[in-house]
């Protein structure tokens, strides 16, 4: 009972707030409710028992992509009240590609359905089932069966790591960074001077 | 136990990882003033790592006994042959590369490392037994092979060929990924024995689709027409002892790449990619010999005549049988000896002020101003060419003649004319070598290691090459073997 509950509760909030995200009229508003979207989202992932997904939602999209968009929408200077001018105009375009993917979401889930796609025998891709928990099944795949593979990715990050500094990081002569330890032994006879300045005559710096 | 057994199977790989783990390490802290002395290390690692890889090679290793990680990696003798020619040319592009990076004080202690991580990468793809290994290694040597190319960075044109090389190898990636996923989602496996296993019979239209995708994507690394589209201009903007790796190590390990998915995994559907290959071979041979004709930059006509070169490979790979495939690796090891001592030659082209020189108009009357240059370069462009008393030659009768065998004698004619078309700009640059009034450009000296290598491959490329032809024909015969086990 409690999961039903819990189900509407998640699934009639994620529809909400991703109607408020392209409805709300300030775009970092959009975004708020976007990442109220991802955590409904999440909350339906451990309701099916995918909580290694949810858990990733959390992390990926809540984590860094959203993030990654507010820091976007608030640091260009985008005039967005422009951009949803023709909204109206635009309606019927809109409910056009809105139609086509229907119409594809019916026509490969009925073809499927009628078997007519010729895909590797059932139960070909399909692993068996595991006592663990999903995560702890996922962790023994990674780092057993596919820890090669796991480990070598791992270089691929950090090749592309090495590149990506490889390539922008330059060596300036003409920055002046902060040297705390020679701020430190600065004693302040070195860095001030008594002066007897004669009126009229100014002073000689 | 077989986890014991599977890491003592990658000993290559984690001598080349862990060193350059370690190189890079040294890289941070001692900075670019120990460039030098970190390519000295790095070339030692790829000396142990070819060490360690030789006795695969030479004992024959086959079977399932190499085969590490449920099969995902396979260390047979066909995976030391292409390792053994990558860590070779991935040796010489760091032995010719200091002395290149230091007259732009460009020389930097991250490539060497890079370029240890690149035949890492190309190792692991020589070694793929599985799609996700194949994507892992691949990925691997192009990410470390973008950064390389723009590695140049006071040169607009090594940053053009850096971006070129990264989108085009990122559509070429997309490209294999479709393929894969196609591939898997008809046979429900990515392993290349379980592909071998489910094609079997009528090919189904999609797997089809999956098996042309994925030998695209691959063509597009081998740069076979008409996926070569990027190839001149990478060439002519990376630096060029960068180029000189990009026309050995990812070429030989994406060459041996596609024998073992052609051959093993679609080993099965030789009839339904043969004449994919066939067409790739006589267009790439046809391209490469036309594109080249018009170019007045060295290092584009060498990009023109590497993609002629994988045409050639491409003809052995068309016979599907093993005699093809024992060709095609001998042929390898040729190209590789021919484009590091080409390129090397080019590396030593300087004028006064010590700026590389690239156009073939200044070349002129070399044979009389630098005479010992001059002759090793007219011996790489005939062995090039393939005219009979070099080896150069060697490599393409093995070719032609696994291809008559398998009663191709069509595609071996074609081939054979386009290479008599190929040989007119060979003849060309020759011609403005030996015969032409004395431009007298090339004036800079050239230290050790490039002559040393330059002689090395001209020897290789001489008729004294021909003592070999027993020792390559019996080291391609073990390697073949070992990839015609599982099929």
């Amino acid at each position: 009972m409690i999961q039903v509950l819990a189900f509407y509760l998640f699934a009639t909030l994620a529809i909400l707030s991703a109607v408020l995200v392209i409805m709300s009229r300030n775009p970092v508003h959009s975004v708020l409710w976007l990442i109220l979207a991802f955590f409904n989202a999440a909350g339906l992932m451990v309701l099916a028992g995918a909580e290694f997904i949810a858990m990733l939602l959390v992390i990926v999209y809540v984590g860094a992509v959203a993030v990654l968009f507010l820091f976007v929408v608030m640091m260009l200077d985008i005039d967005f009240a422009e951009l949803r001018a023709g909204f109206v105009r635009n309606f019927p375009l809109g409910m056009l590609i809105a139609l086509v993917l229907l119409a594809e979401l019916v026509f490969g889930i009925g073809a499927w359905r009628a078997g007519s796609i010729d895909l590797a025998p059932a139960g070909a891709t399909e692993a068996a089932p595991m006592a663990a928990s999903n995560i702890a099944a996922i962790g023994q795949v990674l780092y057993g069966k596919y820890l090669f593979l796991f480990e070598s990715a791992g270089i691929i990050l950090l090749v592309a790591m090495v590149g990506a500094i490889v390539l922008t990081h330059r060596d300036r002569k003409d920055t002046r960074p902060q040297n705390i330890s020679k701020q430190n032994r600065r004693r302040p006879q070195d860095a001030t001077v008594n002066m007897r300045p004669e009126i009229g005559e100014g002073v000689q710096l | 136990m077989e986890f014991a057994q599977s890491l003592r199977l990658i000993l290559p790989e984690e001598i080349l990882s862990i060193g350059g783990l370690v190189l890079l390490l040294a890289a941070a802290w001692l900075g670019d003033k120990a460039s030098r002395a970190i390519s000295i290390a790095s070339v030692a690692l790829l000396v142990a790592a070819a060490a360690v890889t030789v006795p695969t090679l030479s004992g024959g290793a086959m079977g399932p006994d190499t085969q590490a990680f449920l099969g995902q990696f396979r260390a047979d003798a066909f995976a030391a042959y292409a390792k053994l020619l990558i860590y070779v040319s991935g040796a010489a592009a760091l032995m010719i590369a200091p002395r290149f990076f230091e007259q732009f004080r460009a020389m930097r202690a991250e490539y060497p490392v890079l370029l240890v991580f690149a035949v890492l990468g190309t190792g692991i793809m020589v070694s793929a037994g599985d799609l996700m290994t194949l994507y892992i290694g691949l990925e691997m040597n192009s990410l470390a092979a973008y950064v390389l190319a723009s590695f140049l960075r006071v040169d607009n044109r090594s940053a053009e060929a850096g971006l070129k090389y990264f989108v085009l190898g990122a559509l070429a990636s997309g490209i294999l990924l479709y393929g894969m996923s196609l591939t898997y989602g008809f046979t429900g496996t990515t392993s290349f024995a379980g592909i071998h296993a489910a094609l079997t019979g009528q090919l189904s239209t999609g797997a089809l689709f999956g098996v042309i995708l994925v030998l695209a994507g691959l063509a597009f690394k081998i740069s076979a027409v008409p996926f070569h589209m990027w190839t001149p201009d990478v060439y002519e903007g990376a630096p060029t002892p960068v180029t000189m790796f990009f026309s050995t190590a990812p070429k030989v390990a994406a060459i041996a790449l596609t024998m073992r998915v052609a051959l093993e995994a679609f080993g099965n559907q030789a009839d339904a990619w043969r004449q994919v290959v066939v067409f790739a071979a006589l267009a790439s041979i046809v391209v490469g010999a036309l594109g080249a004709i018009g170019q007045s930059n060295i290092k584009r006509l060498l990009a023109y005549s590497s993609i002629n070169n994988v045409g050639f490979i491409l003809v052995g790979l068309a016979t599907a049988t093993q005699a093809g495939a024992s060709a095609m690796l001998v042929y390898l090891a040729i190209y590789v000896m021919m484009s590091i001592g080409s390129f090397v030659a080019v590396l030593m082209l300087r004028d006064a002020e010590s700026n590389q020189i690239e156009s073939i108009a200044s070349m002129a009357g070399l044979s009389r101003t630098r005479p010992l240059l001059g002759w090793c370069l007219l011996v790489m462009m005939l062995s090039l060419a393939g005219i009979p008393p070099l080896f150069g030659f060697w490599g393409k009768l093995v070719v032609f003649r696994a291809a008559v065998d398998a009663d191709m004698i069509a595609l071996a004619t074609l081939a054979i004319v386009g290479s008599v078309i190929s040989a007119y700009y060979y003849l060309m640059v020759c011609k403005t070598m030996f015969f032409d009034e004395p431009a007298d450009q090339v004036k800079g000296a050239s230290d050790w290691a490039h002559w040393a290598l330059l002689l090395i491959a001209t020897l290789f490329n001489s008729p004294l090459g021909y003592l070999l032809t027993g020792w390559f024909d019996n080291l391609a015969g073990k390697a073949s073997a070992a990839l015609f086990l599982a099929a």
